[in-house]
């Protein structure tokens, strides 16, 4: 069990442009730590710094209080998944599995030991003669998963290793990874693009956005409190819908866009300081239908996408697309209408300038059965 | 059952007529087909099935000093040459000469190609003089090695006679004839087989080392379960191309030695242009011709038949 702990950890390459900006980051023994942002971000060389695949050109890197910056890979106790899975092609799945060992020298009674130990694991056993391109996709995801597990190393690293699979077997390795982990204790530092396994597998999640963190905290804080415009359009799905807003505090209203005009509330209007220029933001599903009495506003559809067991909605709001998620099957129109309900309780205010929160939605939506 | 009924044979009109029409689709793609083979059928015929159906023609004859055939004699120039003790010397040259450079050639190549494949500063530099001697052509190569062979003021024996020891006459002395022309030839083919290395190393997924490094292999662990198994096509591609290019080296041997001393490195390619351009017999001559064809394809035979199982494709 190992914790991870950078300080100020600086990337640049020939002296340009700083990939990564002083990250002052601590991941706790035992955490899945899922490292996210759009591609270009920097994730991917953060990982391999921890990895010791690249050098660190500035900062301190401790894994377990000790100081690793110029400590090569192998010394780190650590495994990694790779993206491509860097499976040996020559090799078997039995090789490519005990390959680690081998090089460690690690005796011949423990490798078959564990060999065993980790094919039953990941459902192997029937594949261990085979080469990688005899496997599927999912296979091969596997072995190199066994490969990371066979080593033991309490830390482990994946870079996008689900990106090469379909979406199916991606959500059942998702849940494999994450049962995988807690079963054997590891830290683990996962990178991805996909909000969608951030979401679903980290204890903590960090938004990188052009070398710069944007945001560390677990799932739930990163959905109901983004600290900025850039957390808030890149956590959930469908991204929150942003406006830019004007308050008009003699009338006590907001005005979105130059079209939708909300209801301000006294604590909203408190918590906007005076000469702020402010963006608003709003979850699809806290805006919510209304019938034509109760409705305060009415949006024109331009996209309807009927899932079956939900609705999304796409409305045109000067020149914004802002769309809703309603669960159940909707008979809508392109072109009609909708009557929407939309409180000013559900706005998370930001400030247009820095991109910051200002304010964070007041309604979460919780489930039915308190967990 | 001569009346069809009206039911059937429309159907069957229809099936006769896509069968057709099938059937003129097929032509259509072998006659395009052929459009596209035309040129490289024409100049391969032109090129090389006639000039090798003539050498095994000829063989069967004697020939005037023009190349026109005068007497049949069967299989006699072959049977000659297997008595003749000179071929059966340049015979031995030749599986001497492709043994000693052969190994050494992909050896010293590989090492290089190692060295170069490394990420340090200047490494293009390296790699541009490491490949230079393709450019360099088999006559200035071997002009150039002549004066490093002269025996009284060439380089080599300059450094001989500097550490104390007694000159060698590279080129006269037929104990290192073969060997003197065989470094040369390593040297030549070094760049070519380099290059080629170079690019099979470089199209080793890098992540495969990364993935090593992190498991803890040591660097001629990686070299031995990863660099040369992932190389193994490549190496497979360049030892077949080096054993064909040794058996059919000619330049260097006609102006370094001229196939002396003592018929030393009278090679078979050399042997045949003697045979043939000197003496005026070409039925001999492609005699040898059609011997060293079958060699070069019975090694290339076998090198697919043991060589391939040990190749990884990918």
């Amino acid at each position: 069990m190992k914790n991870i702990e950078m300080t100020d950890i600086t990337k640049s390459y020939d002296k340009q442009k700083n990939v990564l900006n002083e990250i002052n980051l601590t991941i706790g023994e035992g955490e899945f730590f899922v490292l996210v942002g759009p591609s270009g971000s920097g994730k991917s060389t953060l990982l391999r710094m921890i990895a010791g695949l690249e050098d660190i050109t500035d900062g301190i890197m401790k894994i377990d209080d000790r100081v690793v910056n110029h400590l090569p890979p192998k010394d780190r106790d650590l495994s990694m998944v790779f993206q491509n899975y860097a499976l040996y092609p020559h090799m078997s799945v039995e090789q490519n599995i005990l390959f680690g060992l081998q090089a460690k020298k690690v005796g011949k009674e423990e490798q078959r030991r564990r060999l065993i130990e980790t094919t039953d694991m990941m459902g192997l056993g029937d594949y261990l003669k085979r080469k990688p391109r005899e496997l599927s996709g999912g296979q091969r995801q596997r072995v190199a998963l066994a490969r990371a597990v066979v080593s033991q190393a309490p830390v482990c690293l994946m870079d996008e290793p689900l990106s090469n699979l379909d979406a199916k077997l991606r959500a059942s390795m998702r849940v494999e990874i994450r049962r995988l982990q807690k079963r054997l204790g590891l830290t683990m530092v996962y990178v991805t693009h996909d909000q969608v396994e951030a979401m679903t597998m980290g204890d903590r999640i960090m938004v990188l956005h052009d070398g710069s963190i944007q945001q560390v905290g677990n799932p739930i804080e990163l959905y109901n409190e983004p600290a900025n415009l850039f957390v808030a359009s890149f956590i959930g799905s469908p991204k929150m819908n942003i406006g830019k807003a004007v308050l008009n505090r003699a009338e006590g209203r907001l005005i979105v866009e130059d079209e939708l005009n909300i209801n301000a509330s006294e604590s909203l209007m408190s918590d906007i300081p005076n000469d702020a220029s402010i963006t608003v933001g709003i979850r699809a599903e806290h805006l919510t239908y209304a019938t034509k009495e109760d409705a305060t506003h009415f949006m024109e559809a331009v996209n309807v996408e009927n899932l079956g067991n939900e609705t999304t909605i796409a409305f045109e709001l000067n020149n914004e697309i802002w769309t809703v998620k309603w669960p159940g099957q909707w008979e809508i129109e392109v072109g009609e209408m909708v009557p929407v309900k939309i409180s000013c309780e559900d706005l998370a205010i930001f400030d247009t300038g820095s991109g910051r929160l200002i304010r964070a939605a007041k309604r979460v939506s919780k489930g039915a059965v308190p967990v | 059952m001569s009346t069809m009924s009206p039911a059937t044979k429309p159907y069957e009109d229809m099936q006769l007529a896509f069968e057709a029409e099938r059937r003129k689709t097929k032509t259509r793609n072998f006659i395009k087909g052929i459009l596209f083979l035309l040129p490289s059928i024409i100049l391969f015929s032109v090129f090389l099935f006639y000039p090798m159906m003539k050498t095994v023609y000829l063989s069967f004859f004697l020939t005037d000093a023009s190349g026109a055939t005068t007497v049949f004699v069967g299989l006699q120039n072959y049977i000659q040459l297997f008595t003749s003790s000179i071929f059966l010397k340049s015979f031995k040259s030749t599986f001497l000469f492709v043994l000693y450079i052969v190994p050494a050639t992909i050896i010293i190549s590989l090492f290089l190609a190692v060295l170069a494949n490394e990420k340090l500063k200047g490494v293009g530099i390296f790699r541009t003089i490491f490949s230079s001697t393709m450019g360099i052509s088999v006559a200035a190569a071997s002009v150039f090695w002549l004066y490093l062979f002269n025996p009284t003021m060439g380089l080599l024996n300059e450094i001989l006679g500097f550490l104390g020891m007694e000159g060698i006459g590279w080129l006269t002395d037929p104990a290192w004839a073969l060997v003197a022309v065989s470094i040369t030839t390593i040297w030549m083919n070094i760049g070519f087989t380099f290059l080629i290395l170079l690019g099979g190393l470089q199209s080793i997924d890098q992540s495969l080392y990364e993935s090593a490094n992190i498991d803890g292999a040591g660097y001629f662990y990686k070299l031995r379960r990863i660099t040369v198994p992932m190389l193994s096509p490549t190496l497979f591609f360049v030892l077949t191309v080096t054993i064909i290019n040794a058996f059919q080296t000619f330049g260097q041997i006609d102006i370094l030695t001229q196939g002396g001393p003592q018929n030393e490195t009278n090679l078979i390619v050399y042997s045949i242009y003697r045979e043939a351009f000197v003496n005026y017999q070409f039925g001999a001559a492609s005699a040898q011709a059609v011997i060293l064809f079958i060699l070069i394809l019975l090694m290339t035979a076998l090198q697919f038949k043991f060589g391939e199982k040990k190749v990884h494709y990918q």
